[in-house]
């Protein structure tokens, strides 16, 4: 790979274009208030055609995407985004259309949010879904607005805490400060699973509702789900499921069976949309039959995003009902393979089976002696990069120190991850012999170890010429 | 090992109180400061700011997560060190010696039921 790390500003040379116009007919701008003119050019940059191809192109081979190699990023699910979305997305007929076209003429686009609407009510076993929201957290804000909206239309004004997990997504307590809600946490108990003795003393009329994710941030099935349903409905609360881990249930559990009201899907995770910097997002919330009513929260302008919508769609129509019920167990299989596979190089805190993720708590023989420091995960992450890995998600969940969460997904071959599971061991045991080979990886990525504490402390955030 | 200072009353979620009669200042540990990693941010209330003893007063953000502040006695704010605020590092530098706030404590008795430094060196150990 050749390095390359110029900005596109650095290419520049006056006059030079991709493109020829014709004079303006007239220059003159006296229509326009004077206080509204610029006194300079914008300082755009003047390159050619090939200019800009070569610039992107060279850009796009330093990048690291699932189209480039294994990805296991925790609590991210990047599973392959296949082909024929980008190319049903991209017919004419999808690409041209306008929101605010008359609705005879948009038929085709109403059946793939009804299609989509009845797969994903199939799939989780809510009523209905709302496609404005564009992103998880988002569709958490709309989910709450949803059950505030509820509590409020049957005259219940008392009801403003929600319960969250201090195993939660960051996102879930603060989705629920921007709806108003205040934030109540409920512990975990020592298998990493919500504590239903915590939780009782928490539930009285004035809870709302409490979030969960399950499987949790451990990648752990909340197993009391039911009995933790029935006490929340009882005390007149809602259940909020937070769809990010949702891939391991794919086909096999429904949220709604498990006593949930409300919920968000990630469709650039559990369905196959672009996901991180590749595209837009799209969160859509479902609703179990009681909260319909209240589906119509205006979060976003038109529709949402249609063409990750389109994708999602594709996606599960291309799979067939079959298929889709093989999504969460091979998803399942996947990372207890990995898990397995090195948990005598790598310390397991919590052995049990997992789902769709799995928590390692740092390195068994991590080589520190005398004079010489050990490997850290974050060692072992930026070793990763130079065997063509993507790291896995670390240093969270915070509640083991060295945590390094891996997410394989359904999509990958057991070539692949038996190719990382061999990485993985000749990483720990480099660390055991000599931990510095750790400690000055990457070897051969083109930036190694950006200096991260500056740049929060000190931002560039302009081009500076 | 990190280091703990006689003479101070520390709180189980990590912050220091040196009592100077009806005033206190008020920092993170060094064992805090440790935990977190290099601070990049430090969010502290204004002057004149009123809180319970226990209740949220500010956060401090390092590169690795953001940790919340909470008072480990109740009181008026009379200052805060903007010192710490321009330069983060200062904390990590010496979590002691930098001060967050300063406050006038509504009840210098909540003060006594913080732990010794013997009580936290044996908290922190665990």
């Amino acid at each position: 790979m050749k390095y390359y790390d110029k900005l596109i500003f650095e290419l520049s040379k006056p006059g030079r274009t991709g493109y020829s116009l014709p004079a303006p007919e007239s220059s003159s701008v006296s229509s326009i208030d004077a206080n509204l003119l610029r006194a300079s050019a914008p300082q755009l940059p003047e390159v050619s055609e090939i200019d800009v191809v070569r610039h992107y192109t060279n850009l796009s081979q330093m990048n690291f995407g699932v189209d480039t190699g294994f990805y296991p990023l925790g609590s991210c699910t990047m599973k392959y985004n296949p082909k024929i979305n980008e190319e049903i997305a991209s017919l004419p007929s999808f690409l041209g259309l306008h929101p605010l076209q008359p609705d005879d003429t948009v038929s085709g686009a109403k059946a793939v949010y009804e299609g989509l609407d009845s797969a994903l009510a199939a799939i989780t076993g809510m009523r209905h879904f709302t496609f404005l929201p564009c992103a998880g957290a988002h569709g958490e804000l709309t989910g709450l607005m949803i059950i505030r909206s509820y509590h409020m239309s049957r005259g219940d004004t008392r009801r403003t805490k929600i319960i969250v997990p201090d195993s939660a997504h960051g996102t879930n307590p603060a989705s629920a400060a921007v709806c108003g809600l205040e934030i109540v946490e409920v512990k975990s108990n020592a298998d990493g699973l919500v504590d239903v003795n915590d939780l009782k003393p928490l539930l009285d009329d004035t809870i709302a509702g409490i979030m969960m994710t399950n499987p949790n941030t451990l990648g752990l099935f909340e197993r009391d789900i039911k009995e933790i349903a029935r006490l929340v409905h009882e005390a007149g609360g809602l259940l909020y499921y937070d769809g990010a881990n949702m891939n391991p249930l794919v086909g096999t559990v429904r949220p709604g069976d498990m006593g949930f009201d409300v919920m968000h899907l990630n469709l650039h995770k559990t369905f196959s949309t672009p996901h991180g910097g590749g595209g837009p997002g799209s969160g859509p919330v479902g609703v179990c039959e009681k909260l319909v009513p209240f589906l119509g929260v205006r979060v976003s302008g038109f529709h949402g995003n249609f063409s990750v919508i389109l994708r999602a769609y594709t996606y599960i129509l291309m799979l067939g009902r079959q298929n889709v019920k093989m999504v969460g167990p091979l998803a399942t299989l996947n990372a207890n393979y990995i898990k397995e596979s090195l948990k005598d190089k790598y310390k397991l805190p919590i052995p049990s089976v997992c789902k769709h993720e799995f928590v390692y708590d740092g390195l068994i023989d991590d080589g520190a002696r005398e004079g010489v420091p050990g490997a850290t995960t974050l060692d072992v992450a930026k070793r990763l990069l130079d065997f063509g890995f993507h790291a896995p998600t670390i240093y969270f969940p915070l509640l083991f120190h060295q945590a390094l969460m891996i997410e394989p997904t359904e999509t990958e071959s057991k070539e692949t991850i038996d190719e990382f599971i061999e990485v993985m061991r000749r990483i720990a045991d480099e660390a055991a012999e000599n931990p510095d080979i750790l400690h000055q990886a990457p070897h051969n990525a083109p930036i190694t170890r950006p200096d991260e504490t500056t740049a929060a402390r000190n931002p560039i955030l302009r081009y500076q010429a | 090992m990190s280091k703990v200072i006689e003479g101070l009353r520390y709180s189980e979620s990590h912050e220091w109180v040196k009592v100077d009669g009806e005033f206190a200042f008020i920092g993170v540990s060094d064992f805090a400061q440790a935990e977190m990693g290099d601070i990049t941010y430090v969010d502290v209330p204004s002057v004149d700011d009123e809180f319970a003893k226990g209740e949220e007063f500010g956060a401090l953000e390092s590169v690795k997560a953001s940790s919340d502040l909470y008072m480990p006695v109740g009181g008026v704010v009379v200052e805060v060190n903007d010192a710490v605020v321009d330069a983060p590092e200062l904390v990590n530098q010496d979590a002691y010696e930098n001060w967050l706030i300063k406050i006038q404590m509504s009840d210098p008795a909540e003060a006594e039921g913080l732990m010794d430094a013997a009580a936290y060196n044996e908290f922190t150990a665990k």
